[in-house]
């Protein structure tokens, strides 16, 4: 990569008056690249590791329920989520564990989720599918497909009312385009022009049906641009062009220029949930895909121009491995919610409400 | 509430209209969005001259994508705004129902209590205008089965007028059903205040028998009872107002007194909320009745066109003098 002047990474200091760069800012700015690699490469590797864990969890019957694994796909979470900041709001899906783990949810949050405690961060209400936390800005895994798009429209819409500078990141599936809603949306969020980042992650099966099954034109990019919406295609195998991509798209919503739209082209190299036996898929296409693993194509980058060595990558996974099994451990060691509160959260508290009126 | 000021002629949909405006002068999160609310005035002419008095951003048209505005009102709810959307009818809010199911009612407890969703929808319903099978159901029952959600429905001025503030104020979803027979009932309120959402109120207090219903179905039901005032029987109608959570201690204490109930819903009588509330009557008071639970429903047909056929789909009141009749006639 050619190293552009003034991009983030440059210091900044120094060669004002038209001298080229002196070499100890060029070194320091190719380092901090190389480490915020080495950093994309880390929360790849730490979802695609807690995910595999959680395979093993599954197995053994600690988690239960419909689980949907992002194996696979982790370059899309990783680098639209470093687009973002930490007043920015995510709407995602219900295969959410690496939008969670890269948005920055504690790996410990989610997996008391899984295992249904009160620990966990929906409190045990929600599971894999329905992981929140209003402290991070993170409006849920949606398990309707389609059924974030509403809601982030409405963030986005309230953030405009407001004058906030906001972005709304909504992660949905090629499956998603099919659905009536996705249409609804796209339109309202265009003719309002509201600050909303739609990050489409086609990995090209709606659970089994596949893309060219399911769509007249599967070339979605050029559907969503039909609304009047900024949009284009990306590699989301590559996480520094996903990066790239939803920094140029975040920045263009923030500053007012309306929604954007990317496609995201990615795979998914597990079945679509626990249950799913894959039989639609032929299995010599996982394996080419496979051919193309983001995580082995960063870390044989990083490796060949010298930022990563075999002691640092096992310096990452002994880390990694060490937060999962902490997350393992307190999951094991979490409280279950009692019974007597099965109601709770289905109304807020009302102070001004008799507790009486309250049943029906 | 009962303040002293000078009465005057008013219609439920100006009373409505009133609730709105006096919504978005006391809250500046407060805006309305629907399809035609703005330029239109609104299908029904309730927020007619809201735009330009508020603009078109807290007056905001919208496209016909029910899904996407209501979702979009509960996503602005989410974050801090009080949105009242307003459905067309209750026939169109089924292309939002996934949003108002699945989002609305389930997000508080799904995210284990860290998102509440301060919503409020409003939407016609009900018969009585010709306007045939697919403008004219009653469905707020099947709303009411939702926990998650708050059903009202005012049925009179006050109610039109006071319901809208208590709902916005809540920190759930509230829907809110407008019987579309009511817009131009006119009368005077009692006061201007915001009035409760958790309670039924008696319209008229009675010995012989106690009518339950709301809505559009009150005021026939006051003329049935009218009618068998004329006969001897002294009828009291309980008017539900809040669908859910509904209220078991008024009607009780009303059956407890009477002995008798009669259930008069606009809506199908299978699965729908007489039936509930009959099955309630029978749970918590059955050995107080003189008589079995009667109900009074719509007949179990899409809602035809024709003058003569949409009345006799609808509960008239010849009809709920009838269902009287027999709970007070059959017994001795």
């Amino acid at each position: 990569m050619t190293e552009k002047r003034g991009t983030r990474g440059s210091r900044g200091a120094g060669g004002r008056r038209g001298a080229a760069p002196t070499a100890e800012p060029k070194a320091l700015a190719a380092k901090a690249l190389a480490e915020r690699r080495v950093g994309l490469l880390r929360e790849m590797l730490r979802i695609r590791r807690f995910e595999e864990r959680c395979v093993e969890l599954y197995s053994a019957a600690k988690i239960r329920g419909f689980m949907h694994l992002y194996i696979g796909e982790e370059a899309v979470a990783v680098g639209v989520m470093r687009a973002l900041t930490q007043d920015d709001n995510v709407v995602t899906t219900y295969r959410e564990h690496g939008h969670a783990l890269a948005r920055g949810m504690p790996a410990e949050s989610i997996m008391a989720e899984m295992y249904g405690r009160v620990t966990g961060c929906s409190k045990g209400r929600g599971g894999s599918m329905h992981l929140f936390d209003a402290g991070l800005r993170f409006y849920g895994g949606n398990a309707i497909v389609g059924g974030g798009l509403p809601l982030a429209v409405g963030l986005a819409l309230a953030d405009r009312m407001r004058g906030e500078e906001r972005v709304t990141a909504c992660f949905f599936g090629d499956g998603a385009v099919a659905e009536g809603e996705f249409h609804e949306c796209v339109n309202l969020a265009a003719l309002w022009g509201l600050p909303i980042l739609f990050a489409c992650e086609n990995n090209r099966y709606a659970m089994g049906t596949a893309l060219e099954r399911a769509h007249a034109e599967t070339d979605l990019a050029l559907r969503a641009s039909s609304y009047g919406l900024v949009s284009w295609a990306v590699d989301g195998m590559d996480v520094l062009a996903v990066e790239k991509a939803a920094a140029r798209a975040a920045e263009a919503v923030r500053w007012g220029g309306g929604p954007h739209f990317l496609e995201l082209r990615t795979y998914r190299y597990r079945a679509h949930s626990m249950y799913d036996p894959d039989r639609y898929r032929d299995k010599a296409e996982i394996e080419r895909w496979k051919e193309h693993d983001p995580i082995d194509a960063l870390s044989g980058r990083l490796r060949g121009e010298g930022h990563l060595t075999d002691d640092d990558l096992a310096a990452i996974e002994k880390e990694i491995a060490e937060e999962i099994d902490r997350a393992v451990e307190a999951a094991d060691a979490g409280d279950l919610e009692p019974v007597a509160d099965l109601t709770r959260f289905v109304y807020s508290p009302r102070p001004s409400a008799k507790p009486a009126a309250r049943r029906s | 509430m009962k303040t002293a000021v000078k009465s005057e002629q008013i219609t439920y949909r100006e009373a409505m209209r009133e609730a709105i405006r006096e919504a978005l002068h006391r809250d500046d999160r407060v805006f309305l969005m629907g399809e035609d609310v703005g330029r239109y005035g609104g299908c029904f002419a309730v927020s007619l001259g809201l735009l330009e008095e508020f603009g078109p951003e807290r007056i905001r048209d919208t496209p016909l994508s029910e899904s996407a505005f209501v979702g979009a009102g509960i996503g602005a709810a989410l974050a801090g705004m009080r949105p009242i959307v307003e459905i067309m009818t209750v026939n169109f809010s089924l292309l939002a129902l996934d949003q108002i199911l699945n989002n609305a009612a389930t997000i508080l407890h799904m995210s284990g209590g860290q998102f509440n969703v301060p919503l409020v929808i409003r939407m016609t319903t009900g018969a009585g205008r010709q306007l045939a099978a697919q403008h004219s159901h009653s469905l707020e029952g099947w709303y009411a089965h939702i926990p998650g959600l708050r059903i009202v429905a005012p049925a009179t001025l006050d109610d039109a007028r006071g319901m809208l503030w208590t709902a916005i104020e809540d920190p759930d979803p509230v829907l809110i059903f407008e019987h579309g027979t009511l817009y131009n009932m006119p009368g005077e309120l009692s006061g201007p205040g915001p009035v409760d959402i958790d309670h039924a109120a008696i319209r008229r207090p009675g010995s012989d028998v106690t009518l339950v219903t709301y809505g559009g179905m009150l005021h026939k039901t006051l003329a049935a009872a009218g009618q068998l005032a004329e006969t001897g029987v002294d009828a009291e109608v309980v008017d539900l107002r809040t669908l859910r959570p509904l209220d078991d201690k008024a009607i009780m204490e009303s059956v407890r007194r009477t002995h008798r109930a009669v259930v008069v819903d606009e809506a199908w009588r299978s699965g729908g909320i007489s039936a509930e509330v009959s099955a309630r009557i029978t749970e918590q008071a059955f050995f107080d009745l003189d008589a079995p639970v009667g109900r009074v429903c719509g007949a179990e047909v899409p809602t035809p066109y024709a003058k003569h056929l949409e009345e006799a789909a609808i509960p008239q009141p010849a009809d709920i003098v009838a269902a009287v009749r027999r709970a007070v006639d059959g017994d001795a």
